[in-house]
């Protein structure tokens, strides 16, 4: 994925913070980033293809508003360090599960499941917690406080 | 903004077909629609509409905050009283360096309500914002730990599972956002020329 080094230039970086949420409905919407950067519409691609191979960008699509679809939640496991990786690949084997990452405290790996219903997200968590034989938190979300418009990008 | 109507089979499908990205094709929704038996105007209807309604919060260029420099992300909880949450979870969520705020359940051994998630570029910077945040707030006597994190195992769009039903997408730890401020000015500052290649990628 990465590890090359990622040389952004000024089109890039409004590629990058100015395209976080409007994305165009136009039949044509590279075309139409394209003409807000004054560049052709196989540049908008060939730089999105470039900065999604060097790990700059995740994906071009949508971010869903929570429990609107399906249920969510963040779970957390005290997990030995020396099991780690083997415990971190157990759980992101599950297609369930989309973000897993490590933590700086007692419970060191963090991950949000999403499914269909409640009846598999318990499934998930269950089987989790029993092939690990680890307890496994899980905090879903009661109250959100911020609404998510993008991430703007300070270049200093 | 049309509440209370549930995204139907057919938006679950497209949703699920766009989870991981539109295609990087001059015709994306054109693409998206022959694995659906949509038209192209029909998945442009439909994503419209579900903007609209708020099933889908943003559409566009999600990027990856480690990649691009943000060393630092820490996940700061706080262990308040039941009757603050709400109010402090307000005040701190709209602190423009806070990219999320949500309360969660506290557990036996786990008295956090509060999730707040700051992204830095680098742990001082961080710390120097939690420290502002308990200024701000009140909240120097108030329990809370600073979660770095580590290894990213795993990242990517909400997955809608072997049943390909749909599930929602809980963006608690990296879809960030900062209210109001969604297009920033770049400023034309120096960028970092290795800013890749930090974290080990997702197996």
């Amino acid at each position: 994925m990465s590890g090359e080094a990622l040389c952004l230039d000024a089109i890039d970086r409004r590629l990058l913070n100015d395209f976080q949420q409007g994305f165009p409905l136009s039949a044509r919407p590279y075309a139409e980033i394209g003409a807000h950067l004054g560049i052709g519409e196989a540049e908008v691609l060939s730089r999105l293809a470039r900065l999604s191979a060097a790990g700059a960008v995740s994906r071009v699509g949508p971010v869903l508003a929570p429990k609107r679809v399906g249920v969510s939640t963040l779970a957390a496991m005290a997990v030995p360090p020396g099991r780690l990786e083997a415990v971190a690949d157990r759980v992101s084997a599950y297609p369930e599960v989309n973000h897993n990452y490590e933590r700086e405290h007692r419970l060191n790996l963090w991950f949000v499941v999403t499914a269909k219903d409640q009846a598999r997200l318990a499934e998930v968590l269950g089987e989790i917690a029993l092939t690990t034989g680890l307890e496994v938190l899980d905090l879903p979300m009661i109250e959100e406080y911020h609404i998510d418009l993008g991430f703007p990008l300070q270049w200093s | 903004m049309v509440l209370n109507r549930s995204p139907d089979p057919t938006d679950l499908a497209l949703l699920d077909a766009i989870a991981a990205g539109l295609p990087l094709d001059p015709h994306p929704y054109a693409r998206v629609g022959e694995g659906l038996g949509l038209t192209e105007t029909q998945v442009r209807e439909r994503l419209g509409r579900l903007l609209a309604e708020g099933t889908i919060r943003r559409l566009g260029v999600v990027v990856r905050h480690q990649e691009l420099g943000y060393k630092a992300n820490a996940m700061v909880v706080w262990a308040l009283p039941e009757d603050r949450v709400t109010e402090l979870g307000q005040r701190i969520g709209a602190l423009p360096f806070v990219t999320l705020s949500y309360r969660r359940p506290p557990r036996p051994g786990w008295p956090y309500s509060l999730f707040t998630m700051i992204h830095g570029r680098d742990r001082d910077a961080v710390l120097a914002q939690v420290d502002r945040i308990k200024e701000h707030c009140g909240l120097q006597e108030v329990e809370s730990a600073i979660l770095f994190s580590g290894r990213r195992f795993k990242q990517r769009g909400a997955s809608y599972g072997q049943t390909r039903s749909g599930a929602a997408q809980e963006r608690g730890l990296e879809d960030l956002g900062h209210a109001g401020a969604a297009v920033a000015k770049l400023r034309g500052v120096e960028w970092p020329k290795h800013a890749g290649g930090a974290t080990p990628p997702a197996p």
